[in-house]
């Protein structure tokens, strides 16, 4: 049974990495890669933020929204799978915000830490294809929380070593034309070239 | 602001992908095949569209604080609109595209177009402005889909154009276009092209 939890931890930070796998949350992932320390906020955020709301929408889709998932309350032909979308993302927003207040009023150091970045997340497409990977492919509670775990690391892990290698560009002398986002999209395309080699990994 | 200008800027100029760098995640993730490319773009434009029409007719009802939330519950019912439909008229399509669908919630470019331009424009212009990034969006798309697809797999929308070598054909398939890092490499050149044909948007040397 353990195994099962660890295997699919290591799958979902470097398998199935969100950012160089499957392209989620790119746009942040190219905007806030300049620096290692701001990309390293960033991550960390992101792996809060995910653990929390993939087993937390996990429930909400388990008990609320599955088909016949309201039998516990006398409904038992209810389907409101429909709703995902919107309920998903109002679980995303409202979560951030919970977590932006609770930071700021027990650890104040690490609310500043993270800046513009907590609420910046809500809009950041990993965090909810983290929680349409969990209905669609039905796991259960622990697993949702391992994964929301793993794909959170994973996705902190390539934005740290992106960053690490664009702060390292500016000795470069790169054509004008590439200079900037062009040089990066090429990079991102070598750094998920080095990741594919942990395909097919099973323990 | 004179309407040709917002329709026809966002194509090249201020292209939302290469330039404005909105919207990546599905132009690389869903690009592998033009059909789906296909789809994705007509989703795209037409969320876009009307969430900028619905909140450009409210803007000035909406008070700032709670615009975000506002956004947010616009592009999701819209959002949810395309996915049933595709649900219930194009369910391999539907599949194919699986979780991309729903996150056109979270599509940069959506949020980003409500928040900086349909918030300021009335409703014609937030129209075309919806209509122009759309296309800009297609473009790239389909560029990339179109290269991806035709070198990566030898086929256009499904129909074989170069004869695979594995198959007996002339044409060794090349891989690497139909992973993932082949298409950061040709948003990569892409963006090199843009900006070598047009020098004013080449980035300052830090």
């Amino acid at each position: 049974m353990v195994e099962h939890y660890v295997s699919l931890l290591i799958q979902s930070i470097f398998v199935e990495n969100l950012a160089l796998a499957f392209f989620l949350g790119m746009c942040t992932f190219l905007a806030v890669s300049k620096r290692v320390e701001t990309a390293t906020g960033l991550g960390i955020a992101v792996i809060v933020v995910q653990t929390i709301t993939v087993p937390v929408n996990n429930l909400l889709y388990t008990y609320i929204l599955k088909e016949g998932a309201l039998s516990w309350a006398g409904w038992p032909d209810s389907d409101l799978s429909f709703l995902g979308l919107v309920s998903y993302i109002g679980v995303i927003a409202a979560m951030v915000q919970i977590l932006e207040m609770t930071l700021d009023k027990y650890f104040p150091k690490l609310y500043n830490a993270l800046g513009i970045f907590l609420p910046l997340i809500t809009v950041n497409c990993a965090i909810l294809a983290g929680s349409l990977f969990m209905v669609e492919r039905d796991y259960n509670f622990t697993e949702s929380t391992v994964f929301g775990l793993g794909s959170g690391i994973g996705w902190a892990l390539a934005i740290m070593a992106l960053a690490a290698v664009r702060e390292k560009m500016k000795y470069s002398n790169c054509p004008a034309g590439l200079r900037g986002l062009g040089i990066t999209f090429i990079s991102v395309g070598l750094i998920a070239l080095a990741f594919m080699c942990f395909s097919g990994i099973q323990l | 602001m004179n309407a040709k200008k917002v329709l026809l800027n966002p194509i090249i100029g201020e292209n939302p992908i290469t330039i404005q760098m909105l919207g990546i995640c599905s132009a690389l993730a869903i690009t592998t095949k033009l059909e789906t490319a296909i789809t994705m773009c007509f989703a795209v434009t037409f969320v876009l569209i009307l969430s900028n029409l619905a909140i450009s007719l409210i803007r000035n009802v909406t008070p700032s604080s709670i615009r975000m939330i506002v956004e947010m519950t616009i592009i999701a019912a819209l959002v949810i609109f395309v996915d049933q439909t595709l649900k219930a008229f194009a369910y391999g399509i539907s599949k194919q595209l699986s979780v991309f669908v729903g996150l056109i919630i979270t599509n940069c470019i959506i949020m980003g177009r409500a928040e900086a331009f349909a918030m300021k424009n009335g409703p014609w212009l937030s129209i075309l402005d919806g209509i122009g990034n759309g296309l800009g969006y297609s473009f790239i798309l389909l560029t990339v889909a179109f290269i991806r697809e035709l070198f990566g797999s030898g086929k256009l929308l499904g129909y074989e154009i170069l004869p695979l070598a594995t198959d007996g054909g002339w044409y060794p398939a090349n891989g690497l276009l139909v992973l993932a890092p082949g298409a950061f490499f040709i948003i990569g050149f892409i963006i090199w092209a843009t900006r070598t044909l047009k020098p004013e948007l080449v980035e300052e040397e830090n």
